[in-house]
Order: structure tokens, then sequence, then C-alpha cells
């Protein structure tokens, strides 16, 4: 899932600090699922900045609602009698669901709540790591299921740097090397001479330096 | 044009080569890098210029290299994967070839976490391996990275790399300087040495799959001033391992400083002589450069040998 | 002028506080008037919007009261409580309200007396923070005594 943290409520109130009437929207999606963007999230966020505006004599008036997916045209349609008089939407969801609804909404003005940090996982509840550099060309069947890409701070192919020590990543000892997990993984799948091969260069272009990408399914579009 | 590498005829000649180190300033100024490398000329077969070391800005390596070539030392000019992508890495080494270096020392560079710009993107388009090979892909197959034919004046670099033998896991360190060998490197240049007794294990492993007969190893070493600083690299460096014995003696020495380059003089001997498949060494005497010609004479690798 | 009697909501384990409270009672123990106890059937039900919307309903303060650590009747709950009383804290303190009109407290089924000073100290301490800003029934005492409006 995409993993996305809150922002400090004083930077959002800052965004919105002209505006008088503002729809918080959460989305029931990954930010429900790790915590930050679902409805008590956005229940809580509404009601802190509500108060801190009561304290600044500078009412706000406040309303809530938590979509199935903002990143869904079809979901955020359902919306527009909620928006209709609001003079701005924060929205809770990541950066997909921002973009969608400032699509939708032209004409209103939608700031982002929170900042969108990586696709991953959680490791206990409470605790969520990144776990997939979405690369567009998936290369773990090469390096025993553990993605250095994203996992291995310096994205090495043909690692593990001089940096790696006690299985430990050089840049923190709280970051597990992602190669030493490799060597591990493949050591004890018996495959160790997949990681004598050199591993080309890779081709980014099918990451987002080829630009923004697209994916299709076209046995499921509809015809016009 | 094809510029000749004097480190690499030392090697191949089978001459015990040494090599030292430059750090580029911090400011636009040539006099210091000019300076040391003066005081070294006589002393070292070839010294690496770093770039932009632990990810603080510095003066460009290959126009500090460009400097210290001015003033009759050869320049190993280091290539991190940090900072530039495939398109700048080979730019600037045509532009390093054109100059006439010719030694390339590729590595993946300190994470930028490390220096003074710590909130800086970083690059790793290319990782080390991937540089050595097409590097060399560039000089024997005269092709760019993307394969593309290079149609007249290939660089040619003699091209180098570096193994860790301290860092883990410790038994593909062996495994993977053999895939750098694979991939192109023609010289290599270790870790700082301190734990003796780990390097030599890292040598026997090297002999017993007859790398040493592939590549030249170039074995790592750095004079320490302080206990001080020994026990910030034994606490601090990630991928070093400082014995506390090393530490101890420093920190009972009556003259620290003579102490340190005592103990750097007597691991240059020991390898020299008792490790078998060395072929050289490596002397980072990091913001201590002043050091290096007693150095190379103590250990009797003066005068170094004319070539080409 | 008279003095300000604050208005507290204190959210109480049945299983501790709950009982302690009761127990206050029949001891006819003198404890703050100033307290309306919500019962909880642990503190770990608690959450931050339940908080935060007692505040906005105009509260001076709130506490959670929740049984001693390793007594909890669902093992954790207590932990929890305290881990979001304090992220309620923080959230009071930026947005300017005060994290100081929040507490949490450890009072066991059997310590009416417990119950008794917890319920005094917290009015003394929001009698001296004064009303909160929030509160329009006091907001003009709020101004006079220098609450925290900005
Ligand atoms: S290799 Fe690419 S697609 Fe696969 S997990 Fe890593 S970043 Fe994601
Ligand atoms: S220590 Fe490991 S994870 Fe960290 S940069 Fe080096 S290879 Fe990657």
């Amino acid at each position: 899932m995409i993993v996305a943290q809150q922002k400090p409520i004083s930077e959002i109130a800052q965004m919105i600090s002209d505006c008088k009437k503002v729809l918080f929207l959460g989305c029931a999606g990954c930010v429900t699922v790790c915590l930050s963007g679902g409805e008590k999230e956005t229940d809580v966020l509404a009601s802190a900045i509500r108060i801190k505006r009561t304290l600044e004599n500078n009412p706000l008036e406040a309303t809530t609602f938590t979509c199935t997916r903002q990143c869904d045209p079809e979901y955020i349609a359902g919306i527009d009698n909620l928006v209709k008089d609001v003079d701005a939407i924060v929205s809770l969801a990541c950066g997909v669901g921002v973009q969608y609804l400032a699509e939708r909404f032209m004409d209103k003005w939608v700031v982002p709540a929170m900042d969108t940090k990586f696709a991953g996982g959680s490791v206990v509840h409470g605790l969520w790591e990144e776990k997939c550099g979405l690369c567009g060309e998936c290369i773990l069947h090469r390096t025993g299921g553990i993605c250095p890409i994203i996992r291995c701070s310096k994205s090495i192919l043909n690692g593990p740097c001089g940096g790696s020590q006690y299985g430990k990543c050089e840049i923190n000892k709280d970051i597990d090397c992602a190669w030493q997990l490799i060597y591990d993984r493949m050591k004890a799948l018996g495959k160790l001479d997949k990681l004598m091969e050199i591993q080309p260069l890779k081709d980014w272009s099918k990451s987002r330096d080829g630009g923004p990408r697209k994916s299709i399914r076209e046995d499921v579009m509809i015809d016009e | 044009m094809s510029n000749l590498s004097k480190l690499q005829q030392v090697l191949d000649s089978d001459q015990f080569a040494v090599t030292a180190e430059i750090g580029p300033p911090k400011h636009s100024s040539s006099e210091g890098i000019r300076h040391h490398a003066e005081m070294m000329r006589d002393y070292v077969d070839a010294t690496n210029i770093t770039d932009n070391q632990t990810a603080i800005v510095r003066m460009s390596s290959i126009a500090a290299g460009a400097h210290v070539l001015n003033s009759g030392i050869e320049p190993i000019i280091q290539m991190t994967c940090r900072d530039r992508n495939r398109i700048a890495i080979q730019s600037d080494l045509l532009g390093a070839y054109s100059l006439g270096m010719c030694n390339v020392l590729c590595l993946s560079g300190d994470h930028q976490k490390f220096g003074n710009h710590p909130t800086a993107k970083n690059v790793y388009d290319v990782d080390s391996m991937q540089l050595i090979e097409n590097l060399r892909r560039m000089r024997d197959e005269k092709v760019f990275f993307c394969g593309e034919a290079i149609k007249e004046a290939e660089p040619q670099f003699f091209i180098g790399a570096v193994a860790n033998p301290f860092a883990d896991p410790f038994e593909f360190r062996v495994d993977r300087l053999e895939k750098k060998v694979n991939a192109g490197a023609q010289f290599i240049q270790t870790q700082c040495i301190f734990d003796m007794e780990r390097f030599e294990r890292f040598m026997e492993m090297v002999r017993e799959r007859g790398l040493d007969q592939r590549v030249h190893i170039l074995a790592g070493v750095t004079p320490m001033k302080s206990w001080k600083a020994a026990s910030y690299m034994q606490n601090n460096v990630s991928g070093m391992i400082v014995p506390n014995e090393l530490v101890e003696r420093l920190k009972n020495a009556e003259d620290p400083k003579r102490e340190g380059l005592d103990i750097c003089i007597e691991q240059i001997k020991y390898i020299k002589e008792k490790v078998k498949g060395v072929h050289g060494v490596h002397i980072m005497a990091i913001a201590w450069e002043e050091v290096v010609p007693e150095i190379v004479e103590k250990t009797g690798l003066y005068p170094r040998p004319k070539v080409g | 002028m008279p003095e300000f009697e604050p208005k507290i909501v204190a959210f109480c384990c049945r299983y501790c506080a709950y009982t302690a409270a009761d127990l206050a009672g029949s001891m006819r123990l003198q404890y703050s008037p100033n307290i309306r106890v919500v019962e909880m059937p642990c503190s770990g039900t608690i959450e931050h919007g339940l908080i935060l919307n007692a505040f906005e309903k105009g509260v001076d303060g709130v506490y959670i009261a929740g049984c001693n650590l390793g007594d909890c009747h669902f093992l954790k709950g207590n932990v929890r409580a305290i881990k979001r009383v304090a992220a309620v804290k923080k959230i009071l303190d930026e947005i300017g309200l005060g994290g100081q009109r929040l507490e949490f407290f450890h009072i066991p089924a059997s310590e009416g007396t417990k119950f008794a000073k917890v319920a005094n100290e917290m009015t003394e301490r929001i009698r001296q923070l004064g009303p909160s800003p929030l509160n329009k029934n006091a907001a003009g005492n709020a101004q006079k005594e220098g609450g925290q409006t900005v």
C-alpha cells in the first residue's frame, strides 16, 4: 500500500488560514490502513484545526467525510454536493487523491494534509516500512525477493558496498543492509552463484525517469 | 591519442607500486594540491584524487587531477556513482582522458547523509560494478554505455576498483572482488588495513582463487595521528575494523604521531614481505600528506622505478 | 468576582476508577463537585477524537483514569490510553489550548481516597489555568483572566 504521514497541524492550518468553510476529506484506502488519513484521523484533524481557529478568533466551519477511494473518479463524483459550498478541501489521501480532487473541483482550493512517503507495509502495529521503489521492471527474482532498488540506500544492483557491516547499512545502524539480506537468502536457497552474474545497467526509463507512466489493460476497457 | 599509465607499467613489470591520496580543497585555489603533489612527486607512482569524499563538496576530482598532472604526478581519478548519471560519468571521463589522465578508480561513493549536503538527491544510476564493466567496454569494444559505437579516440583507461576486506559478509568479499575482476578491474585498492589478521585471511582466499594473478592488489594503509582518530574510525566509520591493541598502543605512546607513523611503516614492511599476492601499497594519509615521503623512504620503497 | 468553577470530564474505567468513585461516595469523602464522571468499559477505549470533542463542547479539563500498570482487565488498555493521552496532549499544545488541560491517572478500585484526591487536584490545576477559551459560558471570564485566547 501507499504509506503517508500527516503533516504538522500548524502547516495544514496555514494552507487554509483564509478559508471559512472547509471540507476535510479522508480516504478509506491505504491511508486508513496506515492509520494516517482514515475516518478517525480526519475527525481528529478537523476538530484540532477547528479549536485552533476558534482560539485565534477566526472560526472555521469544518465538515468531514471519508471517501471509499480518492484515487478513483467514480468515488469522488459522489461528493459533489459536499464540496458545493466550501472554500477549500483538505485531503487526507495520498498525493494521488489530492490530484484527483483538484482535477474534478477546478474552482476549489485543494490542499494536501499528508506527506506521501512510500510503497510499503507494516512491520508491527504502528510501524511501516518501505519495500518497493516502483521501478517499473521488477528484479526480485534475481535478488532473493528483497528489493535492492529501494532497500539499499544506494540502489546498488551488484552489492553489497564496502559500507555494509554487521548486517547493517552504512547510513544507519538501525537499517538492515539489503544486500546482506539478499546474500543470506540466496545462500539459504543455495543460489549464491546467481549473485556472481553482473547485473547490467538498469533501464530507468521504465521508472519515473521515463516521465509519468501509464498502465493499460485493454481487455477491461469499455468501448464507447 | 593514447595515454600511457605509469602506474600500469610499474605494476605490469612486477614492481611493488606506491600510490597515495590527495584530497581536493573546499575552495577554488589549486595551491594546496600543487604543493602536495610536488612534495610527493618523486615518492609515489600515482595519487588518487578523491571525488567529493564523504559527500563533502570539494573541487572536482578531474580539475584537481589536472593540477596534479601539471605538477608532475600521475592522477588516479576517483569516480563515484553518487553524483553523476551515466551521461555525466562518460562525459566527465572523456574530458579527463583528453586532459591526459589515464587511471580511474570506480566506487559507489559515501552516502550523502555523511556530507555537508545531506538533503541532496543522490543519483546511483550506475553502480561501481557496472561502471567498471562499461569503462572496459568503452576501451575494448569501443562503445558507449548504451552500446553505440565510439567512432574515434575511445578512452583507454587503466581501470581500478576498491575492495573492503573488513566489510560484511566477509565470505562474499572475495566473490565480489572476483566479480569486479570479471567486470574488468585491473587494479584494486583496499580499504585501510588495521586488522592484519583479517586481511591475511582475505588474501589467502584471493590466492586460492588465483585472483592475485588476474589483478593488481594494492594494500591500503593509513597513518594515524592520535588514539582519538583511531577510536573514531573504530566506532563511527562503517566497514572499518580497528583492533583495540592499536588504539591502546597510540594511547600509551609518548609521541603518538611518531607512533602512528611507525605503526604504518611496520604494516607496509609486513605486507610487502609477508603477505603474498599484494602488488603495492596505497597510502591514505588523510590531511597528513606531508608524511608520505618519509613513509616511502623508511619502507625501502624509495626511489621509485623509472618507467616509460 | 465569583471564583471560576471549572467543568471537568473524567473518563473512568469501570474496573478501577469508576468503582473507586463509588467507594469515595460510600466513604462519604468530599471531592470536587466540578467533575463529571463518564463510565468506560476500559480506559483503553478512549479515543483522540472523543477527547477533542469534549474540549470543543467547552469543557475546561479532561482526564482519563485507568488501572495501575499490569492490572488492566484487558491486559494493556491502560497502556494504550496513556499513549493516546500523550498524543492528544501534543495536539493540544500545538493548537494552543495547552496539554495541561488533559491528564491520565492510575486509580485502583480500592482507592476511594485517591479518586477524591485526583478530582481535587485536577480541579485546582484547571482553576489555575482558567476557563477554556472554548467554554462559551465562561468566555468573558476567560478574557479577564488572560486565558489562552490569542
Ligand atoms: S525491483 Fe522494482 S518493482 Fe521490484 S520491488 Fe524493487 S522497486 Fe519494486
Ligand atoms: S550498506 Fe548495504 S544497504 Fe547500505 S548502501 Fe551499502 S549495500 Fe546498500
